[in-house]
C-alpha cells in the first residue's frame, strides 16, 4: 500500500514524457491499432469461412498453431530483424495474439447459428450476403463480441512487452522499475495495466448491451 | 397448379430420395405429402423452392419451370413455413412477417401495416408485434411463420410439418385455423406431415409415398380411407379405418323422426300410449334434456319430474356420418337427437335409419378391402 501511495502521489510521475498519462496513452495506442488491425483481419475471414463453411481447417489450424507463438520471443525477433524506431515491431506480435480468439469465436458464432434459422432465411428468399448480414451476425454477434473482448483482455494486459524493445506503454513503469529496483514504480505499473484491462472489459459489457438485440440476449438467459 | 413430371433425387453416394415423382398440387387447394421418414416428402416439397434442385424431371408452377427463376426471386414468390417456425430471434414479431414485404422493396410502412394485419387474420393479438419470438410460446411461433409466410401474399404456400412441434390440443387449433385461412384466401399449399391424421384432415388431395421416394397412392381423403391402393398404404392409414372414413360422409341427407319428442311440461299420461320405446325430452326453448323410457313412466306428474337419460346430439348439416354415429353411442336409447346450429331439436336419428346409412356408406366405398 505505500509503495501504491508513493507511486500514485507522486506529482512527477502525472506529467511530462513518462507521466502516467503520456505513457497510458502510448500503451492505449497499441493496443487499439493491434485491436483493429486483427479486427480487419479475423472477422471478415471468420465470417467468410463460417457462412461458406469452406477452408475452415486449414484457417482455424493455423489460427490455433498461432496461439501458441511466443508473444515476447516474436517481438525480439522482429526487432532483430527490422531495427527499433517505428511502432511496426510491437504491433506485428500485438496482432498475431489478437486474431486467434476473434477468428475463431467469429467463425464459431456463425456455424453455431440454428440450421433451421438460416434454413428460413433462405427460403424467405434472402440472398447469400443478406443471410449473413441480416440474421447469422446479429445472432452470432454476442460470440463475435466476446472473442473481440478476449482479444482486447490479452492485447491490453501484453502490450507491456513493448517496453522490452525500449517502446512505451505502461510497460514502461514495470521493466524500468525492476532495473532500477524501484519497486513502487513496478507495482504501480502493473496495477495501471490491471486496471486497464478491468476498464476494457466494462466496456465491451457495455457496448454489448448496446449491439445485441435483446431478442438475442433474452433467448440466452431463458435457455 | 404446381407440377411434379418425372422427378427424380438422386444424391452423389447414390441414394435416391424420391423416385420419378409426378404429381399435380391444384390451384387454390391443399395438397398433403405424407409418409414415414425416409419417404422423401420434404425434399419433394424443397424442390419446389429449390432449396433443392432436381436431378431429374422438371417442377412447375403455372407452367414454368422453378429451374428458369433465380432462387431468391423465386423463393419470395412463395410463402414457407417450417416445423419450428424459424423466426429470427432478433427481431421483434412484426419485423419477423414483415421479413418478405421488406425484401421486396415494399415502403415501410406500408409492410408494418401489412404484418399487423395478418398477425390478427391468424389469431394473434397485436399487442405481440413489439415482442420477441423467445417471449412466445411454440404455438404462437408457429402463427407467426404462418404470417410470415402469407405476408406478401404469394399464391403458393409450402408447409414441412409445421404443426408437428406443438401439443396435439394447439395443433389442434392451427389446423382449424389453416382451414380457416384457406377458406379465406384461397392459396395453393403443398403440406408436408408424416401425421396420417392430419393429412386426412387437411388435404383435399392426399399424396402417400413410401421409403424411397415412390408414390403410394395419390386421392382425396375418402377415398384413401375407402379404397388403400395397397396393404402399405391400409396399414399406414392405421386402425379405425372404416370409423373415421365415415367422417368424410355428409349427415345431410338423414332422414329424422319428428314424433319422437315431447316437451317436458307434457302429462305423463298424454304420451303413455307412444309406440316407441324411447322420447326425447325438449324444454320450452327446444333444447334437449335427456331419454325417457315409455315403458317404464311413473304413474302420474310431468315429464319434468322423470329421471331422464343422457343423450348425445349431432348438428344437422354440419356433422358428418362419424357425428352421428358417435350421438347415438352416448345415449342408451340408441337414437341421436338432431339439433341446428343454435341448438335446437330438429329431430330424432333412429339407430335403424343410421344403420341403413352406414350399409351405403360402406357399399359406396365399392370394392373395399377389408
Amino acid at each position: 500500500m505505500n509503495w501504491l501511495a508513493e507511486f500514485f502521489g507522486d506529482a512527477a510521475n502525472w506529467s511530462g514524457p513518462d507521466g502516467i498519462p503520456v505513457r497510458l496513452l502510448e500503451h492505449l495506442e497499441f493496443s487499439a491499432i493491434s485491436l483493429l488491425l486483427a479486427a480487419l483481419v479475423a472477422v471478415p475471414l471468420g465470417l467468410g469461412i463460417g457462412h461458406t463453411g469452406r477452408g475452415a481447417l486449414p484457417v482455424l489450424l493455423s489460427a490455433n498453431a498461432a496461439r501458441a507463438l511466443p508473444t515476447l520471443g516474436l517481438l525480439v525477433l522482429i526487432v532483430l530483424l527490422m531495427g527499433v524506431g517505428t511502432d511496426v515491431p510491437v504491433l506485428i506480435p500485438l496482432v498475431a495474439l489478437a486474431v486467434p480468439p476473434i477468428l475463431v469465436n467469429t467463425y464459431e458464432g456463425i456455424r453455431g447459428v440454428d440450421p433451421d434459422l438460416r434454413d428460413a432465411a433462405y427460403g424467405m428468399g434472402l440472398r447469400g450476403r443478406q443471410v449473413l448480414g441480416r440474421v447469422l451476425v446479429p445472432v452470432a454477434l454476442p460470440l463475435i463480441l466476446l472473442g473481440l473482448r478476449v482479444a482486447a483482455i490479452q492485447v491490453v494486459s501484453t502490450a507491456t512487452v513493448a517496453a522490452y524493445v525500449g517502446l512505451g506503454g505502461l510497460g514502461r513503469f514495470i521493466v524500468d522499475g525492476l532495473a532500477t529496483k524501484d519497486f513502487p514504480r513496478t507495482l504501480g505499473g502493473a496495477v495501471l495495466v490491471a486496471l486497464l484491462a478491468l476498464a476494457v472489459q466494462l466496456v465491451f459489457t457495455l457496448v454489448q448491451r448496446l449491439v445485441v438485440s435483446p431478442g438475442v440476449s433474452g433467448s440466452r438467459a431463458v435457455r | 397448379m404446381i407440377t411434379f413430371d418425372g422427378v427424380t433425387k438422386r444424391y452423389a453416394d447414390g441414394t435416391v430420395a424420391v423416385d420419378d415423382l409426378s404429381l399435380e398440387a391444384p390451384t387454390g387447394e391443399i395438397t398433403v405429402l405424407v409418409g414415414p421418414s425416409g419417404c422423401g416428402k420434404t425434399t419433394s416439397l424443397r424442390m419446389i423452392n429449390r432449396m433443392i434442385d432436381a436431378t431429374e424431371g422438371r417442377v412447375l408452377i403455372d407452367g414454368v419451370d422453378v429451374r428458369t427463376v433465380d432462387p431468391p426471386t423465386l423463393r419470395r414468390g412463395i410463402g414457407y413455413v417450417i416445423q419450428q417456425a424459424g423466426l429470427f430471434p432478433h427481431r421483434k414479431i412484426v419485423d419477423n412477417v414483415a421479413t418478405v414485404p421488406h425484401l421486396l422493396g415494399w415502403d415501410r410502412r406500408k409492410a408494418r401495416a401489412r404484418a399487423m394485419e395478418l398477425l390478427e387474420r391468424v389469431g394473434l393479438d397485436p399487442g405481440l408485434a413489439g415482442r420477441y419470438p423467445f417471449q412466445l410460446s411454440g404455438g404462437q411461433q408457429q402463427r407467426v411463420g404462418v404470417a410470415r409466410a402469407l405476408a406478401a401474399d404469394p399464391p403458393v404456400l409450402l408447409m414441412d410439418e409445421p404443426f408437428s412441434a406443438v401439443d396435439p390440443v394447439v395443433r389442434a387449433s392451427l389446423q382449424e385455423e389453416l382451414l380457416r385461412l384457406q377458406a379465406e384466401f384461397t392459396k395453393t399449399i403443398v403440406f408436408v406431415t408424416h401425421d396420417i391424421d392430419e393429412a386426412v384432415k387437411l388435404g383435399d388431395r392426399v399424396a402417400v409415398l413410401r421409403v424411397g421416394g415412390r408414390m403410394a397412392q395419390l386421392a382425396d381423403p375418402a377415398t384413401l380411407l375407402a379404397r388403400p391402393a395397397d396393404d402399405f398404404v391400409a396399414e399406414f392409414l392405421g386402425r379405425d379405418r372404416g370409423i373415421r372414413r365415415l367422417s368424410f360422409v355428409s349427415g345431410e341427407g338423414l332422414r329424422l323422426r319428428t314424433d319422437l319428442t315431447a316437451p317436458a311440461s307434457a302429462e305423463v299420461s298424454s304420451v303413455r300410449g307412444t309406440a316407441a320405446p324411447w322420447l326425447a325430452v325438449v324444454d320450452a326453448d327446444d333444447r334437449p334434456l335427456g331419454w325417457v323410457r315409455v315403458g317404464e313412466l311413473p304413474e302420474s306428474g310431468t315429464l319434468a319430474d322423470v329421471r331422464l337419460a343422457p343423450y348425445g346430439t349431432f348438428v344437422r348439416g354440419r356433422d358428418s356420418l362419424r357425428g352421428a354415429l358417435d350421438a347415438t353411442l352416448l345415449s342408451p336409447s340408441g337414437n341421436a337427437i338432431a339439433v341446428d346450429d343454435s341448438g335446437r331439436v330438429r329431430g330424432v336419428l333412429t339407430r335403424e335409419t343410421l344403420e341403413e346409412a352406414l350399409r351405403q356408406a360402406a357399399g359406396g366405398a365399392g370394392g373395399a378391402r377389408a
